[in-house]
């Protein structure tokens, strides 16, 4: 399956994109627009902004593991500095940071 | 409200400041967790069981019952409970489809009422 957006490897700085589109996405809010690291390329899937409705979701995306501290997420996390969190998201969601 | 407040009342606000779609509720209160188990209702088993039939068939796609259950307003959305959000996503998207159709949903649905009444 071939995908068209910039790849990225392991160890990489990730800015995820500041965009609101309409139709389906699952990129959340307290993401877009931070930074994080990517921690495993998990593989190539069928677009799914594109499934939603109905289409076949080529060409395919890049999904990510990506890894944000925690106190770059909330602006008044209590819990560890060294606390993270984890989350999958597609390739054009990202930009190198 | 204040960061602090917010964290008092279990919400937390995002560094981002980025706009949210009312079903993205990452860092929003959400009240203690009902851990209790329970059994579900026949309805609810229908819907569950319609929906894996229809996606083994792949007449529908999980991203498109998500998609539809993210068309559900603020209000409904937040009201309805899980299998009530399945069962309106997978009414919607059998209508777009043309597995059912608007006047065919209405006739069924008076004649359910109608017998119920009997």
């Amino acid at each position: 399956m071939t995908t068209t957006a910039t790849q990225h490897t392991i160890g990489d700085r990730v800015r995820v994109r500041r965009a609101f589109p309409p139709g389906h996405f699952r990129t959340p809010a307290y993401v877009r627009g931070r930074t994080g690291v990517i921690v495993t390329v998990i593989g190539t899937f069928p677009d799914p902004e594109e499934l939603a409705y109905g289409r076949d979701g080529m060409p395919g995306r890049t999904l990510y593991r990506v890894r944000f501290n925690q106190t770059d997420l909330w602006t008044d996390y209590t819990g560890s500095r060294a606390d993270t969190l984890d989350i999958d998201l597609y390739d054009h969601w990202l930009d190198q940071a | 409200m204040t960061a602090a407040e917010s964290h008092r009342a279990g919400t937390f606000a995002t560094k981002s400041g980025e706009p949210r779609r009312h079903h993205d509720v990452g860092g929003l209160a959400a009240g203690p967790v009902d851990t209790s188990t329970h059994d579900l209702d026949e309805w609810e088993k229908r819907t569950d069981a319609l929906v894996y039939l229809l996606s083994a068939r792949k007449a529908i796609r999980v991203d498109e019952l998500r998609r539809a259950i993210e068309s559900l307003g603020p209000a409904e959305y937040a009201d309805a409970t899980y299998y009530h959000r399945w069962l309106h996503a997978l009414t919607r998207l059998l209508l777009e489809k043309g597995v059912l159709t608007v006047s065919g949903l209405a006739n069924e649905l008076a004649r359910l009422n109608a017998h119920d009444r009997e």
